[in-house]
């Protein structure tokens, strides 16, 4: 061992090449940027916010649907209005996010696990499994979404964990899909070959070798599946079926703002609207460019 | 052919099979059924009685079978809401569900054709990449929250067209339409639009790739060295080829469309099927949510089943291995 100091050559780990890579398009840092500031936005946004729009000692119904820029009673100035209820809509939106993006995430990564297992499952064991599991998926993904998401909350009424629920049974058939695919590819490489010479137990085999290579795919959908999240959640709060009005989302907040459109009082239903469009986009943005970065027929 | 035909029409009677009792778990099973399916108005006696007609003290498998035998015969309960059969309730509201879908079919194809196959002829011009741009939009813009904008923009600030309704219809093979008159074409203009969007620009992204991918083939080269003019190959010989694509995607996107169509009818008030599934969850008017759910997966085996045999007469690979398997 040598003992000089000099500082250790850059080392070019499959991290930093994947970084370097992704940072070549400026747009999609430019997303991951903003994604980022949104999700601290909704991460601090008890201490950003100049008012909790959900403490009634805070809120002043005489503040009552001012237009964007006013001057309210506390001390503070209404940048994006105020609803039928004197709240600060910046507040209500920032709020919102937390439950949107809390819904989004949470119900992606649920169904990336339900439906990674599944696909790994089916691509590891094959045969009956495989084709029982794989029918499930087709007739998962014949029936529109929002049409799935729709029953299950018709049955089982409203609620975050519900709304969770819907979203992940929607959802998991694209993991499961994407999982086996990648899958049925990596289980007849040498190493998997090697790992069974070993007489590792099959679970080892399954998540501690098989799994992460089976990952970039999954990270795509997985990106791509908290937009569509976000935003199928959105529509379903806005149907009246999604969150409960105590724990408003932005869809909900668009909701509220409806009835008082039709009289001019637009910014209730904009700006959330705009908060939602932005964060959509933004994740769309990254997962666009991850899909070139971490697709291999593309690498160079 | 046969075998197969067989084959997937035993599948499609399966799911029908597993939907319904999926259904009628979800109906008879999670909720109180009594709370379900008679008036919460009733009083104690008529609730007994009910409940003995309705054959709920009987075992489960007992209530599924007599379910099946009713919807067999079309008797799918009676709305709350409207007191008349939840089935009929549904029929008379498809047409108007059936007319927003087909419009905005329409659009797409007549707004997304053009676009894209600018953006795929002159890739990269700025105006193509504008279109471009757009169509990630139409992609990310949540669907209702466009709508409430359009009518804002449309309704409350110009005030060029309605808001919500179907406007004024006229009978055309015993049903009413709106398209056929003046006021329910302006009535039509902006949910169909809005229901169109997505479609817009899956149409603009088919026809672009198709058209880049079609300009580097040897007919198309052929027929610029037989010295046809720019417009005859593009329109001709470029279109044709690409349509077949583009127009079965627009087809198979339909029953997506009338499926989405839940929220561009909320939004516009428009009194189709899928306004009628929202009102009667929201007043928890079962019978007609159990008659809907049933009616739309009956619907979606069939679009499936459709497509799958249209499939396999056009598709010779399909073909094959449905002999082989």
């Amino acid at each position: 061992m040598s003992t000089t100091t000099a500082p250790p050559p850059r080392v070019e780990t499959p991290l930093r090449r994947f970084a370097a890579e992704f940072a070549e398009s400026r747009i999609a840092v430019g997303g991951l940027v903003v994604f980022v500031l949104i999700a601290l936005g909704a991460l601090f946004a008890p201490w950003i916010t100049p008012q909790n729009p959900y403490d009634l000692m805070q809120i002043d119904i005489m503040d009552g649907r001012q237009p964007p820029g006013t001057s309210g009673g506390a001390g503070f100035t209404f940048w994006l209005g105020t609803d039928d209820q004197g709240r600060d809509m910046f507040s209500a939106i920032l709020y919102g996010l937390r439950i949107s993006l809390l819904v989004g995430a949470g119900s992606a990564l649920i169904a990336a696990m339900v439906g990674a297992s599944l696909g790994l499952i089916a691509a590891y064991a094959g045969g009956r499994t495989d084709s029982a599991i794989m029918r499930l998926v087709d007739l998962q993904l014949s029936f529109p979404a929002i049409l799935v998401a729709l029953m299950i909350l018709a049955f089982l009424g409203k609620g975050i964990l519900n709304v969770v629920l819907a979203l992940v049974i929607v959802e998991w058939a694209y993991y499961a899909r994407t999982v086996r695919g990648s899958a049925l590819v990596e289980r007849r490489r040498e190493y998997i070959e090697a790992a069974h010479c070993l007489a590792l137990p099959t679970h080892r085999i399954l998540f501690r070798h098989l799994l992460p290579n089976c990952l970039p795919p999954l990270i795509v959908v997985a990106t791509m599946q908290v937009a569509r999240a976000i935003a199928l959640e959105a529509t379903l709060s806005f149907l009246g079926l999604g969150v409960p009005i105590t724990e408003p989302s932005l869809g909900l907040l668009i909701a509220n703002g409806y009835q008082y459109m039709l009289s001019g009082h637009y910014w209730i239903s904009f700006y959330p609207g705009i908060a939602l469009l932005i964060t959509i986009v933004s994740i769309n943005l990254v997962g666009d460019h991850l899909r070139d970065v971490l697709n291999p027929r593309l690498k160079r | 052919m046969t075998v197969y035909l067989l084959r997937r029409l035993f599948q499609a009677f399966g799911v029908v099979v597993a939907m319904s009792v999926l259904v009628f778990v979800g109906v008879y099973g999670i909720g109180n059924p009594v709370d379900i399916l008679i008036s919460p108005d009733a009083d104690q006696m008529e609730r007994e009685r009910a409940i003995r007609a309705l054959g709920l003290d009987r075992p489960l498998w007992e209530q599924y079978v007599w379910f099946v035998a009713n919807a067999l015969q079309g008797d799918l309960g009676r709305s709350f809401a409207y007191n008349e059969p939840a089935l009929q309730l549904i029929l008379q509201r498809m047409p108007a569900t059936l007319e927003l879908a087909f419009a905005a079919m329409i659009l797409a194809v007549a707004i997304g054709l053009p676009l894209g196959l600018y953006a795929g002829l002159h890739p990269h011009s700025p105006a193509s990449k504008a279109i471009m741009a757009g169509s990630i939009l139409g992609f990310s813009l949540p669907t209702f929250w466009v709508g409430l904008m359009l009518i804002m923009l449309f309704a409350v600030h110009l005030g060029w067209l309605p808001s919500n309704g179907r406007g004024a219809t006229a009978e055309f093979l015993g049903v009413q339409w709106s398209f056929l008159t003046a006021n329910g074409l302006a009535h039509l203009a902006m949910p169909a639009f809005n229901l169109a969007l997505f479609k817009i620009s899956l149409v603009i992204r088919l026809t672009r790739a198709g058209v880049r991918e079609a300009m580097l083939m040897d007919y198309v080269k052929f027929a610029r060295a037989k010295g046809l003019s720019p417009r005859r190959v593009t329109f001709v010989h470029v279109l044709k080829n690409i349509l077949i694509p583009v127009v079965t995607v627009t087809g198979l996107e339909l029953g997506g469309t009338i499926a989405f169509s839940v929220v561009t009818e909320t939004v516009f008030s428009w009194p189709g099927m899928g306004k009628l599934i929202i009102d009667s969850i929201n007043r928890l008017d079962r019978p007609v949510m159990v008659a809907y759910l049933m009616i739309i997966v009956l619907m979606f085996v069939v679009i499936n089943l459709l497509v799958d045999i249209l499939y396999t007469v056009l598709d010779p690979r399909v073909r094959i291995e449905g002999k082989a398997a």
